[in-house]
C-alpha cells in the first residue's frame, strides 16, 4: 500500500543525498536501498517487512530489542512477515495432531520459526506472554529455532499467537514430529548419562589403578593390593553393565544378523578382560585390566556420541527446510473462504490457491486459469497453462493467478503419494553398505580368536599355569579401541566441516561410498539448470534491450519478468505511454514516441509487415534447442529476436569438466522433453549414450540400477520425480531448492546453490576414507605388536596400560588432522 | 594407612552423589538445550538502560 508512494517520493530525492554514505535499516542494520530512502523522516528502513516489525516492536513497547541487539551484536538480516491469517491453527484436526493438553487445562504445542538469529531474537520471543495475554509461557531453542508455547485456549486462539509472532518478524510453522523429536531427546539424555558414568568410573577406576602401579615397583601390602583390585573391581563391573551395555546389545545384534559389526570384537575384548579380571582378583593372583577396559568404554562411547551429534546437526538443518512446506490450504464453501489442514481435506471439496501457492493436492481446475510449474515433479521445465477442467497435482506450483481446484485426491493417494511409495521400495532394496571398519572387523574378530587359541595351546604346552594370563593379555592388548575410534572420529570431523561449507551429510556411510569412481548421473531441471525462466538466446540488435525492459516492466508474465531480470532494471528516464496487453500472446507500449511491440511470433506477425529472414532463421533455431521465442519489433519493424527458457546454472559446465577429470562418467537423466534435454547435454558436453530424456520416475530408478552395475552411482537431484532414484543410488545428492521428497531421499543436501560443492565432497570423500584408513592401519599396527608381544608372554600390565591410551591418543590426533573439506575455499 | 578402609569408601560415596546429580541434571533434560540459557540470563528484565 505504502509502498508505491515510498518509491514516488524516493524518485525526488537529489542525487547528493543518493551518494551519501549507506543509511541503515532502522530494523535490521543493512543498508537501505536508494530508492527507498524517505526524505525527512528518522526511522528508515530496507524493505516492507523490517517498517512493518518495527511499527509492531514499537507499539507493544519492546524496543529494549533493539539496544539489546546493539550490545549483543546480532547478525543482520531483513524482518520477514507473511501476514497470513493462520485460521487453519485453530481447526480441530491440528489441534488433535500438533497441540497437548494439560491436565491443567492449559495447551502445549511448539512451532519451528523463520527468522531467529541473535540473542535479540530470543528476548523478543520470550516477551510473547506480555504481549499476547493469555499464553503462559514462550521458550525459545536458539540453536533449532524451535519455541515451546504454553497458553490458555480458553483466553486465546492459537492462530492469533501465531499471527503474533509472524508480524514480530518470525514466521511460524507447525513443528511436525513432536513425538520423533521426543524420542531423540530422550536418547540424548541416555546417551549422556552413559558418557557421564563412564566417565565417572574412568576417573576413579584410574586412581586405584595408579595406586597398583605405583605398588608394583616399589612395593605394597597384600591387603591394600587386595582392597584395591576389589574396589576397582566394583567400579569396572558398573561401566561394563551399565554404559557398556551398548556394546554387548550391538554385538548380540550383529551375532543374530550375522553381519559383522565393529560391537562384536569390542564385546569379546570387554567379555574377556571382564572375566579375568574379576577370576584374578577373587583368587587373588595375576593381572586385572580394570582401567584400561573403562578407559575403553569411555572413549569409544564419547567418539560415538560425537559423530552421531554431528550426522543429527546435518539431518536438523535439513528437517527445517521441511518444516517451511505448506500445512494447510484454503477451503472454499459457498462463498466463504477458510483456512484448514491439509489433512481435513476431502474429495469433492473446492480449495482456492494464489499464485505462488504450492497445490496441496491432486484435482481439477473449477474456475481461473494460470500457468503451473510442474518441473518438481516432472522435470518438465516449461510451465504448463491450465484452465477449467484440467488437471493439477499435489507439489507443483501455482505460478500467474488465482485457481480454485475441486479435490480429487488427497494425501497418499496422490501422485506424489504414488512416488513416496516409490522411494520408500527404492530404500528397502538397497543393499546396505557395511563401513570399512565393520568389514575389518570380521577378519579381525577372526585373526585376534585364531591367535589367542594359538598362544593359549602353546602356553598349555610350555607353562600351564601362565597360559591363561597370557591369553587374556593378548585380548585386552588386542582389544579395539583406536579400530573403534578412527571412523567415528574421522567422520565426525569431515561432517561439521563439510555442515559449515553448505554440503549437509546425512550418515557418514554416503561420504565412504564415493571414494570409488563410477557414474554421476545428473538430473536437469532444476539441478543442471536454473528451474526457471530467463533469458537464454539474443539475435539481433542490443540496444533494443532498453526498451524491451522498459515496456515489459508493465508486465506480470512470466516472460516479461524474466525478461527484465535478465535485461537489467529499466532506465527511469524513458516514458512508457499505452501499455496494451493482450492475454498472454504479447504486450504493445509507446516508448519515447516509438511503438514497440513485444510478443510471439503470431503476435507480433499481425503488427509488422514482414518478418526479416535472418529472424525466420532465429526463430527456428531457438524452437529447435526447445526454448520459446520472442520477437521484438520497433515502429513495425522486427529487431531482435530473444530465446527464453531453462537456462544452465554459471557453474554446471565447470563441475561436470571437473568431476569428468577426476574419472567419473557423467551421465543426464531427466523427465523433461527430448530435445531439451539433448541441448542441455550439449552445453555440457554429456556423451549422448549417457543422456536420457523423457524418464518416468520409474525408469530412473531402472537407469540407476542399470549403471550401478559398473560402480557406485551418484544421483543429482532436485524434485520429487528424483526421490526415488536418490534412494535407489549407492549416494543421492538433493541440490538446493529441491523438493522435500527429494530431500528426505537424499543422503546428501547442499545447502547452497550450484553444483561446484559436488567436487569438493568428491575429494573430501577420498580423503575422509584415506584418514579412516591411517587410522585403522595404525591401530591394526598398535594391536600387532601388543598381539605378538602377548602370544610371546612378554606383556605386562604396564606395557598393556602404555599401549592402550597411546594408540587412542594418535588415532585421535590423526582424525582431527584430516585435510577434507579444508581445501581452497573453505570459509573459517 | 588404615585409614584407607574409611577414605576409600568415603571418595566413593561422593563420586556417586555426584554421579547421581549429573543424571538427575541431565534427566530433568538440563542439558538439552546448550545454548539459549547462557543467553537467555542475560536478558533479565531490569535492562540497564530501560526507562532511561
Amino acid at each position: 500500500m505504502a509502498s508505491e508512494n515510498t518509491i514516488k517520493i524516493a524518485d525526488r530525492v537529489s542525487d547528493a543525498q543518493r551518494s551519501a554514505v549507506d543509511i541503515l535499516c532502522a530494523h535490521c542494520g543493512l543498508p537501505v536501498p536508494r530508492g527507498l530512502i524517505e526524505v525527512g523522516r528518522g526511522e528508515q528502513f530496507c524493505c516492507h517487512g523490517c517498517e512493518a516489525v518495527y511499527r509492531v516492536i514499537h507499539q507493544m513497547g519492546l524496543d529494549s530489542y533493539y539496544r539489546l541487539k546493539q550490545r549483543r551484536g546480532g547478525t543482520q538480516q531483513p524482518a520477514k512477515t507473511t501476514g497470513a491469517g493462520y485460521a487453519a491453527f485453530d481447526h480441530e484436526a491440528f489441534v488433535t495432531r500438533c497441540c497437548e493438553d494439560r491436565p491443567d487445562g492449559l495447551r502445549c504445542t511448539a512451532f519451528y520459526l523463520e527468522g531467529v538469529h541473535c540473542a535479540a531474537c530470543l528476548w523478543l520471543v520470550e516477551k510473547l506472554p506480555g504481549v499476547v495475554p493469555g499464553v503462559v509461557e514462550s521458550r525459545l531453542n536458539m540453536h533449532k529455532s524451535m519455541v515451546r508455547l504454553t497458553w490458555d485456549p480458553k483466553r486465546v486462539d492459537l492462530s492469533k499467537i501465531a499471527a503474533a509472532l509472524d508480524s514480530l518478524g518470525y514466521p511460524p510453522h507447525p513443528a511436525r514430529d513432536v513425538a520423533v523429536g521426543a524420542v531423540v531427546t530422550r536418547e540424548n539424555r541416555r546417551e549422556l548419562v552413559r558418557i557421564g558414568v563412564a566417565g565417572a568410573a574412568v576417573g576413579n577406576a584410574m586412581i586405584l589403578a595408579i595406586c597398583l602401579y605405583a605398588g608394583y615397583f616399589t612395593g605394597i601390602e597384600d591387603q591394600y593390593r587386595t582392597l584395591f583390585r576389589w574396589v576397582g573391581m566394583g567400579i569396572a563391573l558398573v561401566a561394563l553393565i551399565w554404559p557398556g551395555s551398548v556394546f554387548f546389545r550391538g554385538a548380540w545384534s550383529a551375532i543374530r544378523t550375522r553381519t559383522p559389526h565393529m560391537d562384536l570384537p569390542i564385546a569379546i575384548g570387554l567379555a574377556a578382560g571382564g572375566v579375568a579380571g574379576v577370576v584374578n582378583t577373587v583368587r587373588g593372583d595375576g593381572e586385572v585390566y580394570f582401567d584400561s577396559l573403562t578407559v575403553l568404554v569411555f572413549l569409544l562411547l564419547v567418539g560415538r556420541a560425537i559423530q552421531r551429534r554431528q550426522q543429527r546437526r546435518a539431518a536438523d538443518a535439513v528437517e527445517q527446510l521441511f518444516r517451511l512446506t505448506p500445512v494447510s490450504a484454503r477451503l472454499v464453501s459457498g462463498e466463504v473462504v477458510t483456512e484448514v489442514p491439509i489433512e481435513a481435506l476431502e474429495q469433492g471439496d473446492t480449495v482456492e490457491l494464489m499464485a505462488g501457492e504450492s497445490v496441496p493436492v491432486d484435482g481439477e481446475v473449477v474456475r481461473g486459469s494460470s500457468e503451473v510449474d510442474e518441473s518438481l515433479l516432472t522435470g518438465e521445465s516449461c510451465p504448463i497453462c491450465v484452465a477449467v477442467g484440467d488437471p493439477v497435482h499435489a507439489g507443483s506450483v501455482n505460478l500467474s493467478s488465482m485457481l480454485r481446484v475441486r479435490v480429487r485426491e488427497t494425501g497418499e493417494r496422490t501422485r506424489v503419494g504414488a512416488l513416496m511409495s516409490l522411494v520408500e521400495e527404492s530404500t528397502r532394496d538397497k543393499a546396505p553398505v557395511a563401513q570399512a571398519a565393520d568389514r575389518l572387523a570380521g577378519w579381525f574378530v577372526g585373526v585376534v580368536l585364531a591367535v589367542a587359541a594359538a598362544t593359549f595351546a602353546f602356553w598349555l604346552w610350555l607353562d600351564p599355569g601362565r597360559a591363561a594370563d597370557h591369553t587374556v593379555a593378548l585380548l585386552i592388548v588386542a582389544c579395539p579401541c583406536a579400530l573403534g575410534l578412527a571412523t567415528p572420529l574421522t567422520l565426525a570431523v569431515a561432517i561439521g566441516r563439510a555442515a559449515r561449507r553448505g554440503v549437509l551429510i546425512k550418515g557418514g556411510a554416503a561420504l565412504e561410498r564415493m571414494a570409488r569412481c563410477g557414474t554421476i548421473l545428473l538430473d536437469k531441471t532444476g539441478t543442471v539448470t536454473l528451474g526457471k525462466t530467463s533469458l537464454v538466446r539474443w539475435f539481433g540488435d542490443d540496444g533494443v534491450k532498453a526498451l524491451a525492459a522498459a515496456v515489459e516492466a508493465h508486465s506480470s508474465h512470466r516472460i516479461a519478468r524474466a525478461m527484465c531480470e535478465s535485461l537489467g532494471a529499466p532506465d527511469d528516464g524513458d516514458d512508457v505511454a499505452d501499455v496494451l496487453q493482450s492475454g498472454a500472446g504479447g504486450i504493445s507500449a509507446r516508448v519515447n514516441g516509438q511503438s514497440v511491440l513485444i510478443g510471439s511470433s503470431e503476435y507480433v506477425d499481425q503488427g509488422v509487415d514482414r518478418v526479416p529472414d535472418w529472424a525466420a532463421d532465429a526463430i527456428g533455431q531457438i524452437a529447435g534447442e526447445g526454448l520459446t521465442p520472442v520477437l521484438i519489433a520497433v515502429e513495425g519493424e522486427v529487431l531482435a529476436v530473444a530465446g527464453f527458457g531453462d537456462a544452465l546454472r554459471p557453474d554446471a559446465r565447470q563441475a561436470v569438466d571437473a568431476l569428468g577429470r577426476m574419472g567419473w562418467r557423467m551421465g543426464m537423466v531427466s523427465g523433461d522433453h527430448n530435445e531439451v534435454v539433448d541441448r542441455a547435454a550439449k552445453e555440457l558436453g554429456l556423451s549422448p549414450d549417457d543422456t536420457h530424456g523423457g524418464v518416468m520416475p520409474e525408469q530412473k530408478v531402472e537407469l540407476v540400477h542399470r549403471y550401478s552395475k559398473l560402480g557406485p552411482v551418484v544421483m543429482v537431484g532436485d524434485g520429487v520425480n528424483d526421490a526415488a532414484a536418490l534412494a535407489a543410488a549407492t549416494v543421492g545428492i538433493a541440490v538446493h531448492g529441491g523438493a522435500e521428497a527429494s530431500l528426505a531421499a537424499a543422503d546428501i543436501y547442499l545447502s547452497r546453490p550450484g553444483l561446484t560443492p559436488i567436487i569438493g565432497l568428491i575429494k573430501a570423500s577420498r580423503q575422509v576414507i584415506g584418514g579412516i584408513r591411517r587410522g585403522l592401519g595404525v591401530s591394526l599396527a598398535y594391536n600387532a605388536v601388543g598381539v605378538s608381544l602377548a602370544a610371546m608372554g612378554l606383556i605386562n600390565p604396564l606395557v598393556a596400560a602404555v599401549l592402550m591410551p597411546i594408540s587412542s591418543l594418535t588415532v585421535l590426533a590423526l582424525a582431527v588432522s584430516n585435510r577434507a573439506f579444508m581445501g581452497e575455499g573453505d570459509e573459517r | 594407612m588404615s585409614v584407607i578402609y574409611l577414605v576409600l569408601p568415603l571418595a566413593i560415596l561422593l563420586a556417586g552423589v555426584f554421579v547421581a546429580a549429573f543424571i538427575w541434571a541431565t534427566r530433568s533434560g538440563q542439558y538439552d538445550d546448550m545454548d539459549s540459557p547462557a543467553v537467555r540470563m542475560l536478558n533479565d528484565d531490569d535492562e540497564p538502560g530501560e526507562g532511561r
